[in-house]
């Protein structure tokens, strides 16, 4: 299937979210592509507040059933969070499953004035009431896959779709 | 009854003989090997073809758990089990509740034994009253009542003026102590062999001085006192190097070796397995070596099972909690023919060490085959392999480090005093 | 040596009982799994949803303020309910067993028990006759193992020296009696450190201690020379009661850690004990306060060890 190139949909998306912001916004990334495409809109934008990593796994609700993520990275949040205005952003939203584990663990810093979320694609199939502020594209993908983003060797990002049990496809 | 064992192959190792032939048992007694005797009809007949047949075990050391101690296991159950292992005499030291410190309580196991109609009980007395280390005991009624020998089982003799008045007085009567190696302060506490294992696990240790220093005080007092001694289950090879010394020295010392220590190390306790928590503890695979050795240049002169069954809840503890000690009488043969086809050993040399040796250092009738004497009588197969499991054992006690091997050897029938006591 | 028992079918950690026999690849998954939980630590919420609804048992045979508070706070953090049980005072003293208390607090649905006992090998046992769906952490059974403790040391070496490869690691002390000791050399070894020297006078060293990877010493002189992680250990007062030691003036005067001392090993050299500390019979209180001690931060990290440790078992 054909896939839209990310860095197009990133400059969609740097546009639309530009309109939105003000001195106290803040982006946070969620790992990983949701850290790469908020370095880029943190620069973009010339945000003042410092750009903002979580990394959801201790928040997971499979932990039950998968256990423990391997390479688990630090969540950063170098801003006070309490009364923030906050821009999450992922790279795809599709279950809705890991907003919720990042909002729940935004709380845990503190009590943000405002959340909003921001997807590079959002490829339907939502388990949760989670719905995005700002997308990329939207984008139909059959259940059995897997869509991810890349970060290349030039820097630039990338989509790729993956069998959800085998390789590249 | 009169019984006829065809065409098994005999080994007695007494009378250095293995061939395979008839034996013929007339009222009890072995009537002849080969030849019919005369007159002879057979009311039973037993096929030993592929079997061995040698003389009843003998066993120098094995725990009956009576009286006192019927939770771990009983006079029934472990009469059952020594016969199930072919074993046809018993010695039984005194660590029972009472200890075996009085007459009347040496009558009353042997009569309890005996009415058994099963394995021959020689209770070994206590050498102090109570095992305590203090007293001596009533040595000379003792062995009216039945007593072969005295020890202290595994209760130690922390007094040296003791020891050495027990050796002067019992050999005023020309009776022979039974001593295990090994010094009380050296040994405190310990669970385990000073080595690599217990240093690995936490273990508090055992070092190889602990019985080294015990043996040098035993030696140079029985050579002072002219005492007898038989050496229990001894464990180190520094201790088999001494011994070994006393002997050429000429003095009336034997000694024994329990047959997990023929087999085991340290290293079979792996993490923490309670049924290698044995006394004395299994020593490096070196000492093992040399007690093989040790057994093969008669410094060592019997195996025996150390047969102490524990009850479970007692062994379901941290190492150092948990009760010493192993099932063993089943296992005394199996164990024995592991060792002769690992070392390459011809059986005849192989079962002397628990047939006509020990009964040589019991100093009782039995473990040959010679026409005259007590048809007490082993016949097991020796291409029989069985796995060791708490089901395969009449043992109450189903502790053992050998729980889960695979064994060669097995007892079809065993025979005391021309009774077909067993069968398999 | 048979199946490891630490390990389920998969090869994933089932129960941390030592650090002997479990491969780099697990006490490393541990350390990074541990960095995360640091930063959660230093949060105004210092608590993860991860383990909400799991009931932790600590059973402490053997009384343990301390041990037992930081993995309190580690399986609070990680907003697990966590059930204190000081059995020595309780249940021990009317006869029921070991196994028999195991078996009672299975019956209430524990999901993991951290395991303090005073026998080597206790953890072991509880572990090989728990439901299979319970985790075992041994919290210190004896002389045997504290795994726990050897993993925040660990955590706390990498921090300061970033990798184990190229370190000279000295564990000074009271080596026989210590689980603490038993468990740092296996996980020093095991992560590759190539020199780890054990320095103590001869009463308190183990009998082929070598064996275990580590060189021999008896001078603090010798052994301290070029080291980069002094390991300190506690010396447990009743050792003086005993003929393994004079006193604890001449044990001090030998081997207890002085700033003499210390300038024997390499500038930047840290230092770390397990505590508590006894001041002036193992260590002067000017290299404990001093700036190359990192004793307060094997503190903190310790907290998020036990909460990688507690969280790699439940995921199993």
């Amino acid at each position: 299937m054909q896939l839209p190139e990310a860095e197009d949909l990133l400059t969609v998306l740097t546009a639309r979210i530009r309109q939105g912001i003000s001195a106290d916004t803040a982006v946070v990334g969620i790992h990983t592509g949701g850290v790469w495409l908020a370095e880029r809109l943190h620069r973009d934008l010339q945000l003042a507040l410092p750009l903002g990593a979580l990394d959801v796994s201790f928040y997971r609700d499979d932990f039950g059933q998968i256990g423990l993520h391997p390479q688990i990275r630090p969540s950063d949040i170098p801003f006070k969070v309490e009364g923030s205005h906050i821009i999450l952003v992922d790279d795809v939203l599709y279950t809705g499953r890991t907003i919720r584990a990042a909002i729940n663990e935004l709380f845990d810093y503190g009590r943000p004035a405002s959340i909003r979320l921001a997807a590079l694609i959002d490829r339907g199939g939502r388990e949760l009431p989670i719905a995005a502020q700002y997308i990329g594209a939207t984008l139909d993908v059959p259940p059995a896959k897997m869509l991810a983003l890349e970060k290349k060797a030039d820097g630039k990002l990338g989509l790729s779709l993956y069998d959800k049990r085998q390789g590249n496809e | 009854m009169n019984i006829a064992i065809r065409n098994g192959r005999v080994i007695d190792p007494k009378n250095s003989f293995d061939r395979v032939t008839d034996i013929y048992i007339q009222s009890g007694k072995i009537a002849s090997l080969g030849a019919v005797p005369p007159g002879f009809e057979a009311r039973r007949e037993i096929n030993a073809q592929g079997l061995i047949v040698c003389p009843g075990l003998v066993d120098l050391s094995a725990r009956l758990r009576e009286p006192g101690l019927e939770y771990k296991a009983t006079l029934e159950s472990e009469m059952g089990a020594a016969v199930a292992g072919g074993v046809t005499s018993l010695a039984c030291p005194p660590d029972t509740d009472p200890v075996l410190d009085e007459p009347g309580l040496v009558e009353m196991l042997k009569y309890r034994a005996r009415s058994r109609n099963q394995t021959r009980v020689y209770p070994i007395g206590a050498l102090t009253r109570g095992l305590k280390g203090e007293w001596l005991t009533e040595m000379a009624e003792l062995h009216s009542a039945g007593c072969v020998a005295f020890g202290q089982s595994d209760k130690p003799l922390p007094n040296n003026r003791v020891l050495m008045q027990a050796m002067q007085y019992a050999s005023t009567f020309g009776f022979c102590l039974w001593l295990r190696p090994q010094d009380v302060n050296l040994a405190d506490g310990g669970v385990a062999h000073d080595g690599e294992v217990a240093t690995r696990l936490g273990l508090a240790a055992i070092p190889v001085c602990a019985e080294t220093v015990a043996l040098s005080h035993i030696i140079l007092m029985a050579k002072e006192t002219g005492a007898r001694v038989h050496l229990c289950r001894i464990s180190s090879s520094e201790g088999v190097a001494m011994t070994r010394a006393a002997r050429k020295q000429g003095l009336p010392i034997t000694c024994d070796v329990a047959a997990h220590h023929v087999h085991l190390s340290e290293m079979d306790i792996g993490f923490f397995d309670s049924n290698c928590h044995l006394v004395p503890p299994l020593r490096s695979l070196g000492d093992r070596d040399v007690l093989r050795t040790g057994l093969l240049d008669g410094t060592i002169d019997a195996i025996c099972s150390d047969h102490a069954p524990v009850d479970e809840d007692a062994k379901l503890l941290p190492f150092a909690e948990a009760e010493a000690g192993a099932t063993g009488l089943e296992l005394l043969l199996p164990l024995t023919l592991k060792w002769a086809a690992e070392t390459k050993l011809p059986l005849v040399a192989a079962l002397s060490k628990i047939t006509g040796e020990p009964a040589r250092i019991l100093g009782v009738e039995g473990g040959h085959l010679t026409p005259g004497g007590d048809a007490d009588l082993c016949i097991f197969d020796p291409d029989h392999y069985w796995t060791i499991e708490a089901s395969t054992l009449k043992s109450q006690g189903k502790n053992t480090p050998f729980l889960g091997w695979e064994l060669q050897g097995k007892v079809k029938y065993t025979l005391i005093n021309g009774n077909v006591v067993y069968v398999d | 040596m048979s199946n490891n028992p630490q390990l389920n079918k998969s090869g994933q950690l089932q129960h941390l009982l030592t650090t002997e026999g479990l491969p780099a690849s697990i006490l490393l998954n541990i350390l990074d799994t541990a960095e995360p939980f640091v930063g959660v630590t230093e949060r105004d919420v210092k608590k993860v949803p991860l383990l909400r609804g799991k009931s932790i048992f600590n059973l402490f045979f053997e009384p343990s303020t301390r041990t037992r508070t930081t993995f309190e706070i580690a399986a609070k953090r990680l907003s697990a309910d966590v059930i204190n049980l000081n059995i020595a005072a309780s249940s021990q003293s009317k006869g029921e067993t070991l196994l028999d208390t195991v078996n009672n607090l299975s019956a209430m649905h524990a999901d993991m028990f951290v395991v303090r006992h005073a026998q080597s090998g206790a953890a072991h046992l509880i572990a090989q006759h728990v439901r299979s769906d319970i985790h075992v952490i041994n919290a210190g059974d004896g002389r045997h193992a504290h795994p726990t403790q050897a993993l925040l040391d660990m955590f706390t070496i990498r921090r300061c020296k970033r990798d184990f490869h190229n370190l000279r690691v000295a564990i000074v002390g009271d080596i026989l009696h210590s689980r603490v000791a038993r468990s740092q050399i296996h996980a020093l070894t095991t992560l590759g450190v190539p020199e780890v020297r054990v320095i103590a006078p001869k009463t308190l060293l183990p009998a082929k201690v070598e064996r275990l990877g580590v060189h021999v010493y008896h001078d603090m002189a010798k052994g301290l020379k070029d080291v980069d992680v002094l390991m300190m250990l506690r010396l447990q007062n009743e050792r003086m009661l005993s003929a393994r030691l004079p006193s604890t003036e001449e044990y001090f005067k030998y081997y207890g850690l002085t700033p003499e001392k210390l300038a024997l090993a390499k500038p930047d050299a840290i230092v770390l004990h397990p505590g508590p500390m006894n001041r002036g019979v193992e260590i002067d209180s000017v290299v404990a306060d001093g700036k190359q001690s990192v004793i307060l931060p094997q503190v903190t990290f310790g907290i998020a060890v036990r909460m990688a440790v507690m969280s790699i078992l439940a995921g199993s």
